[in-house]
């Protein structure tokens, strides 16, 4: 009974637990399967997101963690499974079926993303605030007042020092480029915001302006946020949940503060213990 | 079954606990640690039950395996939402996040302090994810860190530097600020000064007053001997110390 169930969550199962449905889904994913010509990246990978958390997904280099998110930007399509976003006034499809032109404009719309290398997110030589407008361009928005405005306040948001807005981003530190990604992801206040590697290589005290950025944006505006992080310290700061991937499986999922105090896969407690 | 009930009476079910148990399972030492088994007890609104049981007891445990910090091996806890009802042992991690936003609140001794939070944000980080506006989130945080005895100018500073005293003061504050429904208290006692002690018994009281369910363990059980309603006494079971004892 409750002993199946929970053995069921120790072998990386979703389980279908008695719901109260106190909360709706906002992403779906299901059997994501993804592999590159020998290596699998993904087997079967199942991924549920719920409003205004923040899902934190957790394992070593080539656990399939970094894929994942990949799939959640529409960057890759896999070679098996479904992603479904609940999107209010949007025909529900599976994302997967959409063409090029309609995952960008889905990008730009309703997912937000910050990369650990800023290379990936920014155009380094322009402005910040270009940076941001450029997002803002791209889903349509065309007078320059409005631009500049709509720019200001998501660097403002995101704690980025308003006075430098026109500054290179290769002008900037790790932790205000950070912020600039950040900006730009929050533009147009996304259904999910995709965190990959975040503050890896950052100074340890920036890591954590860093991190209290987003929890403070997680509770004033209440985004929804999916982290991936090799950093269990980090996971442990920000999540609300937590994912465990291992060679394109999930092995555990839980509570955050579950997955810390009573891991139950023995690779969890690995990898937890190996922390503490 | 290692479970003794002391008295009984029935006000408006809240929390229905059966043949709960848990042992935790240390993959690296290949053993089993028995915490507790078979667990049974009733609790309705208003009411206070007491925990009690040496070290090691497993009183901590309960608490947690209750707001499932830790799962349960076996067994059942039917908790009444104004919802429904719901089985805090097999319930969806979602569902969970959601009560204990809502109404269940767990006090511990401890303080997870986030860096570079100030104190009084994090006390009123509760009242805020329910939707107060900052201002009147923040006056109603500072009135509660001034009953627990927190000296104002602290109040902006970030608690990671705090003692371990001022800490746990900043820790209680959040925790009992937003009336909940179930209140798990693990030794909220513990490292606080006198005046800070009384602060909290008197708010506990209050929320008793008003309805609050609450199952705690205590140093020194004597500070809340007149709110106690029931006590549940839990013995040590046996603790599989040899790798060829390991249940299955």
């Amino acid at each position: 009974m409750a002993a199946a169930y929970f053995d069921g969550r120790a072998t990386g199962v979703e389980r279908q637990p008695p719901r109260l449905m106190l909360a709706e889904p906002i992403l779906t994913m299901r059997g994501i399967a993804r592999s590159y010509g020998d290596v699998r990246a993904l087997a079967g990978v199942d991924a549920t997101v719920y409003p205004g958390e923040v899902l934190g997904i957790v394992g070593e280099s080539g656990s399939g963690k970094s894929t994942l998110l990949r799939m959640m930007n529409l960057e890759d399509t896999p070679d098996a499974g479904t992603y479904h976003l609940a999107l209010p006034g949007h025909e529900d499809r599976n994302l997967f079926t959409l063409d090029r032109f309609e995952r960008r404009m889905l990008r730009a719309h309703h997912i937000g993303i910050v990369y650990q290398n800023p290379h990936l997110g920014l155009l380094m030589n322009h402005t910040s605030s270009g940076n941001v407008a450029e997002r803002l361009l791209i889903a349509g928005k065309r007078n320059f007042a409005e631009l500049r405005e709509r720019a200001r306040e998501s660097l403002d948001a995101s704690e980025f020092p308003i006075e430098r807005m026109d500054a290179r981003p290769r002008e900037l530190s790790g932790g205000m480029q950070q912020r600039v990604q950040l900006a730009k992801a929050i533009a147009l206040e996304p259904a999910v915001l995709l965190l990959d590697e975040p503050t890896t290589g950052l100074d340890v005290s920036v890591q954590a302006l860093v991190l209290d950025t987003l929890k403070r944006l997680q509770r004033d505006r209440r985004i929804t946020m999916v982290l991936v992080s090799h950093d269990l310290g980090v996971i442990r700061t920000m999540a609300d949940r937590v994912m465990v991937m291992r060679r394109g499986e999930v092995v555990e999922q839980g509570l955050a503060d579950q997955i810390f105090q009573d891991p139950q896969h023995e690779y969890t407690q690995q990898l937890v213990h190996a922390k503490l | 079954m290692n479970v003794h009930i002391s008295a009984s009476r029935s006000p408006a079910p809240v929390l229905r606990v059966e043949g709960l148990s848990k042992q935790f399972e240390m993959h690296h030492l290949k053993r089993t640690l028995f915490a507790f088994e078979n667990i049974e007890f009733e609790l309705g609104e208003g009411e206070f039950i007491l925990l009690r049981g040496e070290n090691g007891a497993g009183k901590s445990t309960l608490l947690r395996t209750l707001y499932r910090s830790y799962l349960p091996r076996a067994g059942h806890a039917y908790y009444h939402t104004s919802e429904g009802v719901i089985d805090l042992a097999s319930a969806a991690d979602v569902d969970i996040a959601v009560l204990r936003r809502r109404e269940i609140g767990f006090v511990t001794q401890f303080l997870n302090a986030r860096p570079r939070v100030a104190a009084e944000e994090i006390v009123a980080e509760p009242l805020r994810l329910v939707g107060m506006p900052h201002v009147e989130a923040l006056a109603e945080a500072r009135r509660w860190l001034a009953a627990f005895g927190v000296k104002p100018q602290l109040w902006p500073a970030y608690p990671s530097t705090f003692s371990g005293g001022e800490q746990q003061k900043v820790n209680l504050a959040r925790a009992l600020i937003l009336p909940q429904r179930l209140l798990l208290l693990d030794e909220p006692t513990a490292s606080l000064d006198r005046s800070a002690r009384r602060a909290l018994v008197e708010r506990l009281a209050e929320l008793k007053a008003s309805g609050v369910a609450m199952i705690g363990v205590f140093h020194h059980p004597e500070d809340v001997a007149h709110l106690i309603d029931r006590e549940i006494q839990l013995e040590t079971i046996r603790i599989a110390d040899e790798p060829d004892d390991v249940a299955e």
